[in-house]
């Protein structure tokens, strides 16, 4: 190794040892704030899939760790009254039109929807995205839906023979949503034991 | 080099504009113009980056040796886009839901790059935070149209959101000047982004043009 190979090796160190410590500092002072905003974000997401008024818990902090059907790791919410289980909610997940559509399912104790709102998607502007709430009221159908209601021969798109709306121009999204749904259903249906139990 | 602030000052606006000009960054330029608060946005968080690393590397630029500029060039504004993006996580969370996917991409960014190289590594501090700022808006400015012709054409909108973006007083700013089932859909898929970058382009030389300017081909005195 020359001596210039040297000194450009430590100029480099240098300049990455300032700029790393300048990140741990910029890291340490905003750590706590990114975990309140997270925080804040998944509350809100559940408060539109579980009511206010089915909890006096904290749904956020009452969670079990699960693995659905499809090898997700499930992080599932648990909204709690009087120390009863009233409420749970979790990720689902549907093959969309671009690939993977990640919604927020929350179903009651007797295993009735409650809500479902879509999280992330990258669904076609104006045509698939419709399954979101801010550009159409199609994902508030299904509150109040359970399995068995419709029978699951008509948990499909009507296009598939069930009794769901596609939308002008667009299938897939809600056949993806459809199905994701009643996936969710079918995982609370093997698991409500286990979710409802209190300890 | 004397320095002549006016020229900065014009070069990054209009006549070496990043984006219709250099054709550098044409990767957020394309997905982030779908309408004109995310290319304001987008913008904005690219010309702070853009300031605060021409910024440093002329602080620094007598310590930066030729052999390591690159990787140097790299680490700042990579670290200036991590600085930006932690920052804005914890204290402009709603700016960070709509931008927060994007900040990442001002890394892969070649305009901040290009004008470290071309500029900031050759000339005093103060002329380079002049030209990281300019360029910056020049930059902003760019999207902002691109991203407004395409919100027109393909939502019927113009700064949906800007509220969002800029806080609830600049709610005046939202317009909606066509139902939203008149839209052009391709507008605001990516093929109108190429097509509306283009026009741009070519609007931007007919100005110059019929200003009897003769047309500056891209790079042709920036890299």
């Amino acid at each position: 190794m020359t001596q210039r190979t040297l000194i450009h090796g430590v100029i480099l160190g240098i300049f990455c040892l300032g700029f790393g410590l300048f990140l741990a500092l910029t890291e340490w002072a905003t750590h706590d704030a990114i975990a309140a905003r997270a925080l804040e974000d998944r509350q809100n997401s559940l408060g539109q899939v579980i009511p206010a008024s089915l909890h006096d818990n904290n749904p956020v902090l009452d969670t079990l760790s699960m693995q659905d059907a499809q090898g997700h790791e499930l992080t599932v919410y648990r909204a709690l009254k009087a120390g009863k289980v009233t409420g749970v909610a979790y990720e689902i997940f549907g093959t969309g039109y671009a690939g993977q559509m990640k919604l927020m399912l929350g179903i009651d104790a007797d295993g009735r929807v409650l809500g479902v709102r879509a999280l992330s998607h990258k669904e076609t502007p104006g045509l698939g995205d419709k399954i979101d709430v801010k550009k159409g009221d199609w994902i508030l159908q299904f509150a109040g839906l359970a399995l068995g209601q419709p029978p699951a021969e008509k948990w499909k798109v009507k296009k598939d023979g069930g009794q769901f709306d596609q939308f002008t121009g667009a299938t897939i999204t809600p056949r993806g949503v459809v199905t994701a749904i009643r996936h969710g259903l079918e995982f609370f249906a093997a698991h409500q034991a286990q979710l409802l139990e209190v300890n | 080099m004397a320095t002549h602030y006016g020229r900065i000052i014009r070069d990054g606006l209009w006549d070496n504009n990043g984006v219709i000009v250099m054709l550098l960054g044409m990767c957020p330029t394309m997905a982030m113009t779908a309408t004109a608060t995310n290319g304001l946005g987008m913008g904005l968080a690219t010309a702070v980056v853009m300031a605060a690393s021409n910024f440093m590397v002329a602080a620094f630029r007598h310590y930066i040796t030729r052999e390591v500029r690159i990787p140097v060039y790299i680490l700042i504004v990579a670290a200036n886009v991590t600085f930006v993006d932690l920052v804005m996580n914890a204290w402009m969370h709603e700016l960070y839901k709509v931008l927060g996917l994007f900040i990442p991409l001002i890394v892969s960014n070649c305009l901040p790059l290009a004008r470290l190289e071309s500029f900031a590594s050759k000339e005093p501090i103060l002329p380079a935070l002049m030209d990281g700022i300019f360029m910056g808006l020049g930059f902003t400015l760019a999207l902002t149209l691109i991203g407004a012709i395409r919100e027109i054409l393909g939502s019927g909108t113009l700064f949906a959101d800007a509220s969002l973006l800029l806080g609830p007083a600049f709610h005046f700013m939202e317009l909606r000047l066509m139902p939203a089932d008149m839209g052009v859909l391709m507008m605001i898929l990516p093929p109108g982004g190429f097509l509306v970058t283009g026009l741009v382009i070519v609007g931007k030389r007919l100005l110059d043009l019929r200003a009897g300017k003769s047309i500056q081909m891209a790079g042709a005195h920036s890299v």
